[in-house]
């Protein structure tokens, strides 16, 4: 699904990505874990066409077709979703309105016929059952006067109404009370199907308690330096660390 | 004296044409503001509230006037279709500055309200003409006051009587029509007496691919417990310009709404003045501009608390993309008998390009001890990441920049309390935003 070759991105002028290659097949989870700053959101915003990144070396390619050529909107249309980090409040513009434009926009970019409005009501109200969001949040404007863990609730209403095939979930775990991570976490296990991948970016085990990862890397300055199964990120909860760190050194 | 010298040698060389075709009631003034333009001339840049808008430039073309108040033979209803679904009007027509003669019935019902020409209502309801007439408009200290009340021959009078509820709003679309280069000079009389109720909306079009150059100068009369809410709606074109004055002042115990919005247009000066003289009134001053290319708006307020416990709110909100300028000054001044006014005035714009401009000056002026008062204004630009974050989700970037700058100038929108008007006014300024608007049914450029 996912392939990335030697991928060197910067910001500002400064290096965050210094050659990374990673490989997601179909229906494949992989979490990303690695100290602050190592370049985990780098690489998820580089993958969704974030403005600010720029692309120095390397390639990416997203089934077959090369994804550093495409607008942010055309990766999100071939089925790349991001739950942001800090999902971003946009006053004045009501979710239905939110929700119908990127709905619209994909059918159209799909060649697609538009939705009639009542059955785009109906699918809003069937997909907001899966992260058990509140109707009165639905009519709000986008993200405005949520709490940090309405909006990761919104992030996953958002995926399920999109339905992609990709999904990178940055740190959709922080400032999650055990409840809200239990239901976005099972919301997110319900709307996979064989063929949807994940990137699961987090620094706790927590999360992937709930969300089996197939592979974890371990990302440090730039580079991944270390890939295992699951159990690996049980070990970094236990060890931290700085054991790989000794480990690159070496 | 700046200018103003083809006005000057119009005015003594037609005098008599003018007032030949107008009433004496308008005559009676005619003199004494032509007097005070000649003194003032147009207003030079230094003039604190022309200090945006270069009106000597925009008055030096050379435009024809139609003093001589020969007909438009043309049915407004033929070329003109202003579709608000679900929004039952009483619909007027004013081609140019006349009163449209296949109107409906100008007196309305036997509850005495009046809806008509103002040249005929000057002579017929010459009482109610006299007493307010030139009352409110000052044409000692506004140039383009005094230029329009010497120039002026006809417009419209509306005259609500004690206690009468309109139960339909009354919809004038001013339609500007003509061969050449044309000047408009109309005039606008509304008389609400104590607890009328009625919704006006004035929307301005141009048929015609010239150059118009209007003056209007509105003024209403708000008696004691009557309740007026006024919109005006602007889609003209690029070769227009307007300079419209409107004096508003009310009684106690009034509501008042004023909602301008500039949707299209070449050039556009709007100076609304609003008096609070009766105590416990509440007025609302509502604006929204749409503005690129090169357009120009510049809309200047005066909201004039003079008796104590009034409330005034008002918000203004600009969208200037492309070449576009926009400029607004709003003067908030607090007498010294006005205790416990409330009152808040706010301007927010949104510069969506490095070449647009705005220039903004929110003031407050009390003399009064005992009042709530604030006022701010905030010039920005689109949000990126709220952009970056639509794009993600499949918006293409031009879609998420039309949302946002939709989004931006909604909180006017909603204010606007008729239902079906809110509804096609949104949809009018999606219409605007999506670059559709100029390729409108009624618009005789673009067919």
């Amino acid at each position: 699904m996912l392939e990335v070759r030697n991928l060197h991105a910067c910001i500002n002028g400064k290096e965050i990505l210094k050659g990374v290659d990673l490989t997601i097949k179909d229906g494949e989870i992989h979490a990303l874990m690695g100290t602050n700053g190592a370049g985990k959101s780098t690489l998820s915003n580089v993958i969704v066409g974030h403005p600010s990144y720029e692309v120095t070396a390397g390639s990416i390619t997203f089934n077959g077709q090369n994804l550093l050529e495409m607008k942010p909107e055309e990766r999100a249309h071939a089925g790349i979703f991001l739950s942001f980090q800090q999902p971003v409040e946009i006053p004045g513009v009501s979710m239905v309105n939110f929700m119908r434009a990127a709905v619209n926009a994909r059918h159209k970019a799909l060649g697609e016929e538009q939705m009639k409005s009542t059955d785009f009501l109906k699918l809003m109200r069937e997909k907001r059952k899966f992260v058990e969001i509140d109707n009165k949040l639905i009519n709000r404007s986008v993200n405005e006067g949520f709490s940090g863990g309405e909006k990761k609730r919104n992030e996953i209403f958002q995926m399920a109404m999109l339905e992609p095939k990709f999904c990178i979930l940055d740190e959709t775990d922080s400032g999650l009370d055990v409840d809200a991570l239990r239901i976005v976490a099972e919301g997110f296990n319900k709307l996979r199907t064989k063929e949807t991948s994940a990137m699961v970016i987090t620094h706790y085990q927590r999360l992937l308690d709930y969300i089996r990862p197939d592979v974890v890397h371990v990302l440090l300055d730039g580079r991944i330096v270390k890939t295992g199964g699951a159990e690996l990120a049980q070990e970094i909860e236990n060890r931290g660390f700085d054991w790989i760190k000794e480990e690159v050194t070496e | 004296m700046n200018g103003g010298k083809q006005y000057i040698d119009l005015y003594r060389e037609s005098r008599e044409i003018i007032m030949q075709h107008s009433a004496s009631l308008m005559n009676a003034v005619r003199d004494e503001a032509f007097g005070c333009f000649e003194r003032i001339g147009f207003p030079s840049r230094k003039v604190e509230r022309y200090k945006y808008t270069d009106v000597e430039k925009a008055f030096a073309p050379d435009y024809g006037l139609n003093l001589t108040r020969i007909d438009i033979p043309v049915n407004p209803q033929d070329v003109f279709k202003c579709d608000v679904p679900n929004l039952s009007t009483q619909l007027f027509f004013m081609e140019n500055d006349a009163f449209y003669k296949g109107n409906q019935r100008s007196v309305l019902s036997e509850d005495g309200v009046i809806i008509t020409s103002l040249k005929k209502a000057a002579d017929k309801y010459s009482d109610i003409v006299g007493k307010y007439y030139s009352k409110l408009a000052d044409v000692t200290s506004d140039s383009i006051t005094a230029l329009n009340t010497a120039f002026a021959q006809d417009g419209l009078f509306v005259y609500v009587p004690r206690n009468v509820q309109l139960k339909r709003p009354v919809q004038i679309v001013n339609i500007l029509r003509s061969g050449v280069d044309m000047m408009v000079n109309r005039r606008v009389l509304i008389v609400l007496e104590e607890g009328a109720d009625a919704t006006f909306l004035f929307c301005d079009h141009a048929m015609d691919n010239v150059h118009f150059l209007t003056t209007q100068v509105i003024e209403v009369f708000v008696a004691d417990n009557a309740h007026a809410d006024i919109y005006e709606l602007e889609e003209t074109h690029t070769k227009c310009k307007r300079f419209s004055n409107l004096y508003i002042k009310t009684g106690g115990y009034c509501t008042v709404s004023h909602n301008n919005i500039t949707l299209f247009n070449g050039l556009t000066r709007n100076t609304t003045d609003v008096i609070l003289d009766g105590e416990y009134s509440e007025l609302t001053l509502n604006g929204c501009v749409v503005a690129d290319k090169k357009q120009y708006v510049d809309n200047n307020t005066l909201i004039d608390h003079r008796k104590p416990n009034c409330t005034s709110n008002e918000l203004y909100k600009y969208v200037v993309d492309e070449s576009a300028v926009g400029a607004f000054a709003g003067r908030i001044l607090v007498q010294k008998d006005a205790q416990h006014t409330v009152s808040q005035e706010t301007n927010a714009n949104l510069c969506v390009t490095k070449e647009a401009r705005v220039y903004t000056q929110p003031m407050l002026e009390i003399y009064a001890d005992d009042v709530k008062c604030a006022h701010g204004s905030t010039i920005g630009l689109l949000d990126e990441s709220a952009l970056f974050y639509m794009q993600q989700r499949g918006i293409s970037a031009e879609e998420a920049r039309m949302l946002l700058k939709f989004a931006f100038v909604g909180q006017v929108i909603e204010q606007v309390k008729l239902e079906p008007l809110r509804d096609r006014l949104q949809r009018l300024v999606e219409k605007r935003f999506r670059g559709e608007l100029n390729k409108c049914i009624g618009c005789a450029i673009c067919k």
